[in-house]
């Protein structure tokens, strides 16, 4: 009989982590980015505590300029695991009309993504938020912990988080600090491929290449997803043939031109191709410090 | 087929193969000097890790800021956060990930001076593997000795020695032949029994994927190889079943399911299983997942457990295999690693997790801290940060366990200060100092019940403690003569009998009295569990060491018999000398001189020497054992009742 393969040790480990939470925490939440890492996350959850339902709620940090296809399917994911799902919009960008055309990406960011955050968990006093973030992103989340504790201000200390040793997470926290926790924490953008088409579990179509209007906007694919989408004179949208590596806002999101239409042929051309997964990322392409610095003033 | 053109070629194909991948995670231990970021960038490098874009940063970052006069630094692809390139310290451990097409790889890399005791240990504890790298312009360091320590007390069984830097000695055999053997000597001290050792160069690439051209003289796998195929110890799928409850999975009324990982062996319906620490039992009646009901669960799977029965189990309790169960203890033996600024202090509480249990928990005791570097045991009365000792720890209730040797899920523990919430040490326990009560042991056809009752008594030990020269020694070999006339079984241990041979190693210095004693009491245990009357006459001058004894045996087992004797009257009588000796400064660490002697508290019986002759004494003592019902009928005659 052999032992567990890489992916049954990491499905085991990610249930481990969120009972470990649900026991020691008074009031969890799950971040759901709609992306392919929470499509994971949340059908761990729906494994981790079968038969019953997830003890906690969903909670998705809206910024109101995700694509379209991601908002069918935070709606009918919900529904099909049988999660409560709360919609937080940051109601000072959303009076102010915050938007990356007009304000730039760093703003945009901050004010929904960012503060957006904050603000939902104190409004609902969560203690515990799992994210899906994973130690293989980018330099700086190597050292991220599972379990990342964050001030009553929402501050990262680099140098105040705990060891963490064999599988005993220390939760305890004084009040008004939370844990951010990070079940898939060990799971590469490989594994993440290979969980999904090995379990089947439902993805934003966006993944799969399919033919979509797309400007050029200095060397980045920006798919036109609805008409808030200002154009630049004589800037026409073209039908592509393209799919994206990864999800957040759609002007903020590079498409990639691809062939790819199945899972095996995403997970092909991911190990063929020569680029990371954040490079699509317009956030990213700052100092090669930038996550850290977002981190330590609390973003994701 | 090469594996780039199997991906091209049949997707579907490699898939098939790469899901049913396993995975290592290994640790790398060393430093900056010895190349350590290097060989893990070397790793990434050669695994095709590193994408174009992170290749086309690494270019321009080492001519930036690259220790390779513009080549390629590997060691930058470790690199971590700003704040430590900044200042140029690393203050964490990192994990790192590659793969081939034979395994999935997860490396913990944990770099730093200041807190590598507490990094390493951190890292290793999740490690199946670990690499300990070395210089082979160096050879075996203080370091070398300090990262093998480590690992072995964290358990790591599978060791690799990679000697680095081989192209700066000429890929010298003799060389590496000589470190080789320098450190097999070492390891010997530290258990370490299968090492492989591996002569490489992380710079320039030579043993990492390829075998080298260089080193024709080494016969042995590239490290990458043997990575890709060494054999993970499975000892804990062959251990007996352990499953920590974390959660009790509670949908509906008709539902009662508990929630777990499996830490050890293996799980079917209809097994007979225990919850410690109640030891109430029952059978696996389910074992269920989203995905379907299982015949079978092993090791490392997360699961959800129905029972048979309705029985009271709670998060925090084991389900233990009933054929093979955890013990179940409050007072562990265990060895600590601090991990705080702020130090251990003895007697003070903290929180204690162990599994899915958290519970309230004080060290009592430091029994000696030990030099990472040297080994060599010390004492010690407060932990500093990254120091290790082994100590005695109480808790505010039984626990179940296993040793960590045994099992490092249901032997390993951590400490949390009770005010910051701080994790500050890592723990493992070595052995329980005293069994509960309320646990019902597989019968053994034979036990120590069964061998005194042959014997028409019950076991017990008499442990005579004072002053030298207090008497202990007449009175408990009258004790022993009265016994022995009466038919009964007895066995007589004396302090100075055993430092002749059991403890003829050891001195006077405290940490060996505390050893003295406990390896006494240990024989003492023995001696009760044959069923003998047992007499120990040792000055054994510290509570903390009669405590131990006594919390080896049962309640009624542990006899303190106080034979009280004023210094000034000992001295006096002096009969072998000694206070003479130490008084004239030849004797050191003499108790009641240069020595403290701690009187009992609440010794079962006390004799007062002053007031009571030898047989006198005996007479009493024996009349204690009557009393207690321990000669079982024997009856004391009435003339020899002392009058005192």
């Amino acid at each position: 009989m052999p032992g567990l393969n890489n992916l049954q040790r990491l499905e085991a480990e990610s249930i481990h982590i969120m009972r470990e939470v649900v026991a020691e925490c008074d009031n969890p939440v799950m971040l759901y980015s709609i992306g392919k890492d929470s499509a994971v996350m949340l059908h761990l959850a729906a494994k981790a505590f079968y038969p019953s339902k997830p003890p906690f709620p969903l909670l998705h940090v809206d910024t109101t300029w995700k694509f379209k296809a991601m908002y069918e399917m935070r709606e009918r994911m919900a529904k099909e695991l049988g999660f409560e799902l709360l919609v937080y919009k940051n109601p000072e960008a959303l009076a102010k009309n915050i938007n990356p055309f007009d304000h730039g990406s760093a703003l945009h960011t901050d004010m929904w993504k960012t503060e957006g955050l904050k603000q939902a968990l104190d409004k609902y006093k969560f203690d515990a938020a799992f994210g899906g973030a994973r130690r293989d992103e980018e330099k700086s989340r190597a050292k991220e912990r599972i379990f990342s504790f964050r001030s009553a201000q929402h501050r990262w200390d680099p140098k105040q988080q705990r060891p963490e040793l064999w599988r005993l997470y220390n939760a305890k926290k004084h009040k008004g600090e939370s844990i951010r926790v990070f079940p898939i924490s060990n799971w590469t953008e490989l594994d993440v491929w290979q969980y999904i088409y090995l379990e089947k579990i439902p993805i934003v179509p966006l993944y799969y290449a399919a033919e979509r209007p797309v400007v050029n906007r200095g060397g980045t694919l920006i798919m036109v997803d609805d008409d808030r989408m200002p154009l630049l004179p004589g800037e026409k949208p073209m039908m592509k043939k393209v799919r994206f590596r990864t999800l957040g806002c759609y002007p903020l999101t590079g498409a990639i031109e691809s062939e790819a239409a199945t899972l095996p042929d995403i997970i092909q051309e991911m190990l063929l191709t020569k680029s990371s997964e954040r490079q699509g990322r317009v956030i990213d392409h700052d100092a090669a410090a930038s996550m850290e610095k977002k981190k330590q003033e609390g973003y994701f | 087929m090469d594996v780039s053109d199997l991906i091209e070629k049949d997707i579907l194909e490699y898939l098939k193969v790469h899901q049913q991948k396993g995975l290592l995670r290994f640790i790398t231990c060393g430093s900056v000097d010895d190349g350590k970021s290097t060989l893990i960038g070397r790793l990434l490098y050669d695994s095709k890790m590193i994408f174009e874009d992170q290749l086309a940063a690494l270019e321009s970052d080492s001519k930036k800021v690259g220790t390779q006069g513009g080549e390629i630094d590997f060691a930058l692809l470790v690199d971590g956060l700003a704040a430590e390139r900044e200042q140029g310290i690393t203050i964490d451990v990192a994990y790192r990930f590659f793969s081939t097409d034979k395994r999935k790889f997860i490396v913990a890399d944990t770099p730093g001076h200041e807190q590598y005791t507490r990094n390493m240990v951190t890292g290793a504890s999740t490690a199946d593997l670990a690499v300990i790298l070395m210089d082979a312009r160096k050879g075996v360091l203080v370091q070398t000795r300090r990262h093998s320590f480590l690992v072995s007390l964290i358990g790591i069984k599978n060791v690799v020695l990679a000697i680095n830097k081989m192209d700066l000695v000429g890929y010298s055999q003799e060389t590496f032949d000589k470190i080789v053997a320098d450190y097999r000597a070492f390891a010997k001290q530290i258990g370490f029994e299968n090492i492989l050792a591996i002569p490489i160069s992380g710079l320039k690439g030579d043993n990492i994927t390829e075998a080298s051209t260089n080193t024709p003289w080494y016969k042995g796998p590239t490290l990458m190889r043997h990575l890709e195929t060494v054999e993970i110890e499975e000892q804990v799928r062959s251990a007996p079943f352990r499953m920590w409850v974390q959660w009790v999975n509670r949908p509906d009324l008709d539902f009662r399911g508990f929630s777990g990982q499996i830490t050890s062996g293996v799980v079917r319906p209809g097994d007979r299983i225990r919850a410690l620490p109640s030891a109430r039992e029952s059978r696996v009646a389910r074992i269920v997942t989203k995905d379907g009901d299982l015949k079978e669960a092993i090791a490392g799977q997360s699961v959800t457990i129905t029972l048979k029965d309705e029985i009271d189990i709670s998060r925090g309790d084991l389900l233990a295999s009933a054929e093979a169960l955890a013990g179940v203890a409050d007072q562990f033996n265990a060895m600590l690693v601090w991990m705080s600024d702020a130090p251990l202090l003895p007697g003070r509480p903290y929180w204690l997790k162990i599994g899915a249990r958290v519970i309230s928990a004080s060290v009592t005791e430091i029994k000696h801290k030990i030099h990472v570097n040297t080994l060599e045991q010390l004492a010690a009365k407060a932990l500093e940060l990254n120091e290790i000792a082994s100590v005695n720890l109480s808790v505010d209730q039984p626990i179940p366990f296993d040793a960590y040797t045994e099992n490092k899920d249901t032997g390993g523990f951590i400490l949390i200060d009770r005010m910051t919430n701080a994790t500050v040490a890592a723990g493992m326990i070595q052995f329980a100092l005293r069994r509960s009560q309320n646990i019902h042991w597989q019968a053994v056809d034979v036990d120590k019940s069964v061998r005194a009752a042959l014997k028409g008594q019950k076991a017990c030990v008499l442990w005579f403690t004072g002053l030298s020269g207090s008497g202990k020694s007449t009175i408990a070999n009258l004790v022993e003569k009265q016994l022995y006339a009466l038919g009964r079984h007895t066995y007589m241990l004396d302090g100075d009998n055993v430092r002749h041979g059991l403890n003829r190693d050891l001195g006077f210095a405290d940490t060996d009295r505390v050893e003295n004693i406990r390896r006494v009491a240990e024989v003492s245990k023995l001696m009760v569990d044959a069923g003998l009357i047992t007499l120990v006459s040792f000055i054994s001058p510290f509570r903390a060491e009669r405590r131990l004894a006594r919390d080896l045996l049962e309640d009624d087992e542990f006899l303190e018999v106080f034979v009280d004797t004023p210094l000034e009257e000992a001295e006096k009588r002096d009969p072998k000398g000694l206070y003479k000796k130490a008084r004239a400064g030849e004797i050191k660490n003499f108790t009641g001189i240069s020595s403290p002697y701690e009187t009992p508290e609440k010794p079962e019986v006390r004799i007062d020497t002053t007031k009571m002759t030898a047989e006198e004494a005996a007479a009493f003592i024996l009349r204690q054992l009557e009393d207690r019902g321990m000669l079982m009928g024997y009856r004391v005659p009435e003339d020899t009742t002392p009058t005192a």
